[in-house]
């Protein structure tokens, strides 16, 4: 049984192509990040496939259901951009009105309740006014009031927006617990790091339209390749003449400073560094890096992800 | 000091809402006062609606009521109905359920007694069935009743005079009989010929006039605190219904918890109806705490009015409640919501008698004031605490804030769907 399917989602509003025929899937127990440039229909797609915005065209089915607009299918959990939670009530009494209005009721409330706030690292601070907490709590608790049904897919809009990077970590561990739990996730991030080193598969979306899909090698295979970045740093710029001989990049906000792209480190590291000191340079420092998310991000976008 | 000019006057031009609150809102509520003080250009003077019963059926009283009809500050309403056969009971209630503020009665042998005594009046008075609730009218009558008696029967009250004259003084010569004779009938001639002039008629002497407390009540200060706890509260209870329902639907679809909510069972009708259930609550619960400190702090007759009070309070907080949804969810945003609510209410407020009780204002503006939530609000309340009515006699209050209710939670309903779906 398919999880969740977007296929060939359109929606424009006025002049705007909110959406462009986007299409994707979202496998049992993954957790998928949703990465695209500001305004690449992101958003619009989480809202839609939570049945808040109307399709013009394409469908979205969820455990094989259409989903219908206006109506949000019940084994959905939703985690909002926004802190959606009432700062005056404490952790508990979130989680408790939320629960009820999922129709948690009897002993199942607090059952929930207490599991949301235990998977969330919130159980020691429950009954403490939601507005005494900080950003990092705030977020935990966004998405303990969204998993605390027991949804079976999660959509989370930037869920790691504006916290310090121990929150952070704390949202994924309790990401990575449900994924293995069997949920499937959904996330929008502008954390490229993030989205490749916490999540299984990533999304490329832009213009809205899908136009990458795949784990990290394979979205590097689709575009940049496996090729290594050397980055060197010299004590003094090389002379212009060499440059050719050498094939390698010059950044252009620092001279001292040569790339070159390898595809067997070993083999072609060692030429290089004779080739500068025969030139006459003097190598301070070498850095040798992978294809990332990033260099695949810009590959396809041509432009870098910023929040 | 320059730049912070700049910068205040560039962010009044780019705000439509500051404009309009800083420049429009004060002209149309001057407007409004001077329409419910002054009077607008071509708007008829403030008239005053009374009863006329004549049980005397004299030459006297015929012409009282007569003259009466022809004045301009009046509004004979019992002319046709006296024809109808309207008596003083009936026009005693017409006072009571606040038909009109006075009824005059021209009581048996009133115009007997006039002609009798003349200058020296009749020993029986006109009776006026006042609601004490209008202090102005029953005042008004009362002056325009010593002016009538003088102006309509001249020639009555000379012959009265004469009568009394020739009691203490002897009887009249042939020919002083007969150059009063001969004058009497120029006197009724000239009789009502100042009828509507303003003229003073009478001079110093006066017809004696009974004013009757119709609503007999026994604490008339206690009810009308009543009225201005009614007229105030509910202002207020718009105030906080918007507040509340602002910050209910808009400032939650700010936070995100409106998206929330709605991904829950709830659904928006649902969610609607609570926000509506608790916005009543809190109205009702704000009236409460109003009155009960008006029975604390001015002896307001709360006790004796439970029913009435709970009626009124229930469907005026209902229909305030699900006003304060519409203007919440037909605002975009909380300044738009502001502007536009503070523009409503005190317009409402001031047209619907919650500043300046609407039987003071002129007629055209006392209709006006019935398309206001408030008028029928604070028409409800007077039932209530002033003509002691039963509970039964608010349906039309009841029924037309029900209905307003009603229609103001369907109009919710359909503005609120631009958050359901985009």
């Amino acid at each position: 049984m398919n999880i969740l399917t977007v296929t060939d989602a359109r929606k424009r509003y006025g002049s705007v192509q909110a959406l462009d025929g986007a299409s994707f899937e979202l496998r049992k127990g993954e957790l998928l990040a949703l990465l695209g440039p500001n305004g690449a229909g992101k958003t619009t797609l989480i809202r839609a496939i939570s049945g808040r915005v109307r399709l013009d065209g394409g469908e979205i089915r969820v455990f094989d259901q259409p989903v219908v607009a206006g109506r949000t299918p019940r084994v959905l959990g939703i985690v909002p951009q926004e802190l959606a939670v009432y700062p005056l009530l404490t952790a508990r009494e979130n989680l408790e009105a939320f629960g009820r209005l999922h129709g948690l009721t009897g002993t199942e409330l607090p059952k929930q309740v207490d599991w949301a706030l235990e998977r969330t690292g919130l159980a020691d601070r429950a009954r403490e006014p939601v507005k005494q907490f900080s950003g990092g709590m705030r977020r935990r608790l966004n998405i303990a009031c969204g998993i605390l049904h027991h949804p079976r897919i999660v959509l989370l809009d930037e869920p790691t927006v504006g916290v310090d990077p121990q929150s952070r970590d704390r949202i994924y561990v309790t990401l990575g617990e449900l994924a293995a739990e069997g949920v499937s996730l959904l996330l929008t991030t502008h954390h490229l790091e993030e989205a490749e080193a916490r999540c299984s598969r990533t999304v490329i979306i832009d213009h809205g339209r899908v136009i990458a899909a795949g784990t990290l090698p394979e979205l590097v295979d689709q575009t940049v390749g496996r090729h290594r970045m050397v980055t060197l740093r010299l004590n003094s710029p090389l002379a212009t003449d060499r440059i050719p001989t050498l094939r390698v990049e010059i950044d252009p906000a620092d001279a001292r400073q040569v790339r070159a792209r390898m595809t067997d480190v070993a083999a072609d590291l060692p030429p290089l560094l004779e080739g500068i000191r025969a030139a006459g340079g003097a190598v301070e420092d070498v850095e040798v890096r992978g294809p990332s998310l990033q260099a695949v991000f810009i590959h396809l976008t041509g432009r870098e992800l910023r929040e | 000091m320059l730049t912070l000019l700049r910068i205040g006057w560039k962010n009044l031009k780019r705000d439509r809402v500051a404009q309009t609150l800083t420049f429009v809102l004060p002209i149309v509520f001057f407007s409004i006062f001077a329409s419910v003080f002054g009077g607008r250009a071509g708007d008829s003077t403030p008239r005053v609606s009374v009863a006329v019963v004549d049980e005397d059926q004299s030459e006297f009283s015929r012409r009282v009521v007569e003259a009466l009809g022809k004045e301009s500050a009046l509004r004979v309403r019992a002319a046709a109905a006296n024809a109808r056969g309207l008596d003083r009971s009936a026009a005693e209630r017409l006072v009571r359920n606040g038909d009109v503020p006075v009824a005059i009665v021209m009581p048996k042998g009133v115009g007997a007694g006039f002609e009798e005594r003349g200058f020296g009046g009749p020993e029986i008075s006109i009776v006026l069935l006042a609601d004490p609730s209008d202090p102005v009218a029953p005042q008004m009558v009362q002056g325009l009743l010593q002016k009538v008696t003088m102006t309509a029967a001249p020639d009555l009250m000379m012959r009265g005079g004469m009568k009394q004259f020739e009691r203490y003084a002897g009887a009249l010569t042939p020919e002083q009989r007969k150059s009063v004779d001969q004058w009497l009938p120029r006197l009724k001639a000239d009789a009502g010929s100042s009828v509507g002039t303003g003229s003073n008629g009478g001079g110093a002497m006066s017809m004696p006039v009974q004013v009757i407390d119709v609503m007999r009540t026994d604490d008339p200060k206690g009810s009308l605190i009543s009225f201005y706890a009614a007229g105030i509260g509910v202002m207020f209870l718009l105030f906080s219904a918007v507040g509340g329902a602002g910050g209910a639907l808009l400032d939650e679809a700010e936070s995100g918890t409106l998206e929330r909510l709605l991904s829950t069972n709830i659904g928006m009708s649902g969610l609607l109806a609570g926000k509506w259930l608790f916005l009543m609550l809190i109205g009702a619960a704000q009236l409460t705490v109003m009155f009960l400190w008006g029975r604390l702090a001015f002896g307001l007759p709360l006790f004796s009015h439970i029913p009435g009070f709970v009626v009124m309070t229930v469907v005026t907080a209902s229909a305030a409640a699900a006003l304060g949804l519409v203007l919440a969810t037909l605002a975009r945003t909380r300044a738009q919501l502001s502007g536009f609510s503070t523009l409503l209410i005190l317009t409402m407020s001031a047209l619907g008698g919650s500043m300046f009780p609407r039987f003071l204002m002129s007629e055209t503006m006392q209709k006006m004031g019935l398309i206001t939530f408030n008028a029928w609000a604070l028409d409800g309340y007077l039932k209530v605490f002033w003509r002691n009515a039963a509970l039964w006699e608010l349906w039309p209050q009841v029924l037309v804030l029900s209905a307003l209710a009603a229609t103001f939670l369907s109009l919710a309903r359909l503005l609120a769907r631009r958050w359901e779906l985009a």
